[in-house]
């Protein structure tokens, strides 16, 4: 299956054919093709997992041909993807020594041009492995909600196939063997991900969003682009991802051409990320239906661009010197975008948007992450989010599919009518603010841990500040959003009811993986060592290809000290969050007493004014004032010129006319004025205004002119 | 080769009356039709001079798509279909007068220019191993490419201009 | 005449083009100005491929092929702005559009 994974794509492409064409005949209007594919998918997905881990044992073992290996013993089923925490495993030593594992690799030439070849091909290493489970797994979930979420919607088959072609596409990308065939399927989940926000067209609003979608993804895709180039011609006219990471750790392409790469990436992270400044088009997105949101705008397609880093590391590790700095660009985006977006979830009303700036927000963790060197923990986060994020998504569709509505001022008390949304949007919020066990505590302590201790001399400290700070703030606005919608006083209209099974059955199950995904990559210092950072040994690429062959290249060890206060700023932030709410104590009416309280609310409900700054200033700024600007020219500059030379001939021409024209060229003057008015009266003959007469003078004089040529030349 | 010329006459003279045809019928409809002649001949000739691929592409473009337009444009501005009373202006002679003059120039500037000069009888361009169409294609995406892409983003343009020019809520 | 001579395609395109120039003055119907139009620029291709294949050079067929994108590219501006001078002046008679008179 390793060399095989190509099928796993193809079939929901197939799927999206065969729903276009047949969906709207079948019974259950092509629904029931959708999540055929997407299961079959993750099932192959599975079985590539397993042997997966069987080649990762086989290479330990042909590395140490003395230590005694029990054959793997994989447990999995539909239930537990995250399976890794129930093997047992032999002891072994530490993820950074033992021999190198190869990825599984095939590809195939797709076009020629010159000498080059642009290939298509499979990569199948861990970190391919891992996003295979995520998407398809996520995906498979998603198509079971849709059927009953999308229910009787108008475009119902149409938009089960493109939920088909979103996981194809998305499958596509996790495999990539070449940058080009990365950037192909970057560029198709970016068109899946428009069709589906504008799913509703009929409302503007969200044929608006779509457009913003997509049009600030074209931003980030000149950089993209970019990126893809420099490294195209830098390693040698090749795209070979492996070849590329190989190169840029050996040292065979310039450090210049390496920071240019990575910083054109960068800004393709940004847009597809939602990294602050081109994170504004997410938010927007939430205009799609739930499901949507949940599968591709929190849980698979946003964390395309933390992937794309994570596949060209080798780049962005040696561009960037993240080994040794102490700041770098990516984990400054990445620590601008955890305040920026965790600042904004707190004066939403719609609870979609609080999750979605809740995203924004837990992104910039992953490519802080990235971008101090914890490369294990950015992906690790990635996992875990993925599902605890899907279940909140899914939970607020389950809200609004019993209010009618996303906001939360008409909810309220729901923990009443709908306990199973309620337990396990509870569960999901405690993951994600990092609530000891569930699994985002893992996978966020790791991230700081990697903050305090990876880096240079001047370590990357700072950016554990940022991350303790995020934390505090997700765990206050995910109280709020809590809050409001289950607690307190229903203040909708209707009777809300709970959702049906196909809905809950989702959430529940990725409630619990909410739970368990964090126990994959359990810290040595906490777990026995047959279960200890099982996630780090088989998903972390070991090889030429991966900067772990470099010296600075590490991985944070657990800190209890960090780990307490990063429990006990999430559970203050709770503390906040509930003593605002229930206890009516705190600063409550602050933005009417402090002005500054004021200005700062102000600028949050304004989104920190980004949206006024592209479309007022800049898109409106390119065509006011540069209109005004050549105006203005028009006016003063050019008309001075005529005006003065106009003057200037006024004056010349009086000088002339006392001193020279009247005693001596009048009689001349009056007889060329003649002849010019003559010839004028010619020439205005010619000036018909018929373009064929123009035509004919044309072609004309260049033959005569040919023929002067012919003749004397 | 005396074949090829027998088919290289017979072609061009039929491509001369129907391009006569096409600028002096009074019919529109006709004009056009005569037109596409005229492309056949024109793709006939070129696979004479061994260029399969564009005689292809001619058959493709023009034939196919260029001509489909121009019916296009005559039925949406209703042009009378069928015998048009005067569709030459009043300046036609001056027309004629700066065709023969051009065809008169050129014609002398050809034959003194190249009198008897003979078309290599070998026409393939050789390519390693390669026909004439591979040949094409690898210089296009290798030594052409930036002209390539040039084109590609000028008919980008016209189509959006063209969109533009022609919508009617304005 | 055992050859193909180089100058019987050459003067083929001029001849072609003598008639398309002659087609661009002479009609009054601007679908017919640009057919002849399209007359002109399958002269300009054949002189390309023959000079191409008299030297044994690919250039000839390659910018060929471009004249034929940039042809595309021509008749579909042209016949937009056709119509649009149709819409404002419902004639396509090349005679009474003369705005440009002096």
């Amino acid at each position: 299956m390793l060399e095989q994974a190509w099928i796993i794509p193809i079939i929901p492409a197939a799927s999206f054919f065969g729903i276009l064409l047949f969906g709207k005949r079948l019974p259950r209007k092509g629904s029931e093709l959708g999540v055929a594919a997407v299961g079959v998918a993750f099932v192959l997905a599975l079985v590539t997992q397993v042997q997966w881990f069987q080649h990762v044992d086989d290479a330990e073992n042909e590395s140490e041909p003395t230590e005694e290996h029990a054959a793997a013993v994989v447990d999995i089923d539909s239930e537990s993807a995250a399976p890794v925490q129930e093997e047992e495993q032999p002891a072994e030593e530490d993820g950074g020594e033992h021999a190198s594992i190869e990825p599984v690799t095939r590809e195939w030439t797709w076009f020629q041009f010159g000498e080059t070849e642009a290939k298509v091909g499979t990569l199948i290493d861990g970190p391919a492995v891992m996003m295979l489970i995520v998407v398809t797994l996520v995906s498979l979930l998603v198509h079971v909600y849709s059927t009953d979420y999308v229910g009787g919607d108008r475009r119902y088959t149409h938009f089960f196939a493109f939920l088909s072609l979103f996981t194809a596409s998305m499958l596509g990308l996790v495999m990539s063997k070449t940058t080009l065939q990365l950037m192909v399927c970057w560029e198709l989940v970016g068109v899946c991900s428009f069709v589906l926000i504008g799913h509703w067209w009929e409302e503007k609003a969200n044929s608006d969003a779509a457009l913003k979608a997509f049009i600030t993804n074209r931003v980030g895709d000149v950089g993209m682009i970019t990126g893809v180039i420099v490294l195209f011609f830098a390693a040698g006219q090749t795209f070979d991802i492996l070849d590329i990471n190989t190169q840029a750790l050996n040292g065979d392409i310039s450090h210049l051409a390496l920071l240019v790469a990575s910083c054109a990436l960068i800004a393709a992270v940004m847009s597809k990320s939602g990294q602050f400044i081109l994170h504004t088009w997410l938010p927007d997105a939430m205009a799609g239906p739930t499901p949507v949101s949940a599968l591709i705008h929190a849980a698979t397609m946003v964390v395309a661009g933390i992937y794309m880093v994570s596949r060209l590391y080798g780049v962005f590790w040696e561009g960037l010197s993240i080994g040794i700095s102490s700041v770098n660009l990516l984990a400054l985006v990445g620590g601008v975008t955890v305040l920026g977006g965790a600042g904004l979830a707190f004066v939403q009303n719609d609870i979609k948007r609080v999750l979605a700036y809740s995203t924004v927000s837990q992104l910039g963790y992953m490519v802080m992450a990235l971008g101090v060197g914890a490369w294990t923990a950015a992906l690790f986060h990635l996992f875990t989010h993925a599902f605890f994020k899907a279940c909140l998504f899914l939970g607020s569709g389950s809200v609004s599919h019993a209010v009618h509505s996303f906001d939360m001022r008409e909810m309220g008390g729901l923990r009443r009518w709908m306990p199973h949304t309620f337990k396990t949007f509870i569960i999901a919020t405690a993951a994600l603010i990092g609530i000891f066990p569930f699994a985002g505590f893992w996978s966020k302590d790791e991230i700081l841990a990697g903050a305090s201790q990876l880096g240079g001399p001047g370590n990357y400290r700072v950016f554990m500040v940022v991350g303790i700070l995020g934390a505090v703030m997700t765990a206050a606005y995910m109280t709020r959003c809590v809050y409001l919608t289950f607690f307190g006083e229903f203040r909708g209209h209707g009777q809300p009811h709970e959702s049906g099974p196909r809905i809950v059955v989702p959430l529940w199950i990725l409630a619990v993986l909410g739970v368990v995904a964090g126990l994959a990559n359990l810290p040595s210092a906490l777990a026995p060592d047959s279960v200890e950072l099982r996630f780090e040994h088989y998903y972390e690429p070991v090889g030429a290809y991966f900067p772990s062959i470099m010296p600075e290249f590490a991985h944070p060890e657990f800190s209890i000290g960090i780990a307490l206060v990063s429990t006990l700023i999430g559970l203050t932030g709770i503390a906040i969050g509930v003593a605002w709410y229930t206890g009516r104590i705190g600063l409550r009416g602050i933005t009417e007493r402090n002005r500054l309280a004021d200005v700062g609310y102000t600028t949050l409900v304004n989104k920190y004014y980004f949206d006024h700054l592209y479309t007022g200033v800049i898109a409106d700024g390119t065509k006011g004032p540069v209109a005004r600007g050549a105006n203005w020219v028009n006016q003063n500059v050019i008309d001075g010129v005529v005006n003065g030379a106009g003057r200037l001939a006024t004056v010349t021409g009086r000088w002339v006319y006392a001193h020279v024209d009247q005693q001596v060229v009048d009689g001349a003057v009056n007889g060329s004025a003649s002849a010019a008015q003559g010839g004028g009266q010619v020439f205005r003959q010619l000036t018909s205004g018929k373009v064929q007469q123009y035509g004919a003078l044309l072609f004309g004089a260049a033959a005569l002119f040919a023929g002067v040529f012919i003749v004397f030349v | 080769m005396v074949a090829q010329n027998i088919f290289f006459y017979v072609i061009a003279a039929g491509m001369v009356g129907a391009a006569v045809a096409v600028v002096t019928t009074r019919n529109v409809v006709h004009a056009a039709l005569y037109l596409i002649a005229v492309f056949a001949g024109v793709a006939a000739q070129f696979i004479i001079l061994a260029a399969e691929f564009v005689a292809v592409t001619q058959v493709l473009i023009y034939i196919g798509a260029i001509m489909v337009l121009m019916l296009f444009g005559i039925m949406l501005t209703r042009a009378r279909i069928g015998r048009d009373v005067d569709m030459t202006n009043d300046h036609w002679w001056i027309g004629v007068g700066t065709a023969v003059l051009l065809a008169a120039v050129m014609g002398y500037a050809l034959i003194d220019r190249w009198g008897d000069d003979a078309l290599p009888a070998e026409r393939q361009v050789n390519a390693v191993g390669g026909s004439n169409t591979a040949t094409v294609s690898d210089s296009i995406f290798s030594q052409y490419l930036i002209p390539f892409e040039i084109v590609s983003v000028l008919l980008l343009a016209a189509l959006v201009g063209a969109i533009v020019i022609a919508r009617k809520d304005r | 005449m055992d050859d193909l001579m180089l100058n019987q395609f050459l003067l083929l395109g001029a001849i072609l083009f003598c008639i398309g120039v002659y087609g661009v003055i002479a009609r009054k119907n601007t679908v017919m100005v640009l057919m002849s139009i399209e007359l002109i620029l399958n002269a300009v291709n054949i002189n390309l491929l023959t000079f191409g294949a008299a030297n044994g050079d690919v250039a000839g067929a390659v910018f060929a092929l471009f004249v034929i994108a940039v042809a595309a590219a021509e008749v579909g501006v042209g016949l937009a702005m056709v119509l649009i001078i149709y819409r404002n002046r419902a004639s396509v008679d090349l005679d009474d559009v003369d705005s440009m008179r002096g």
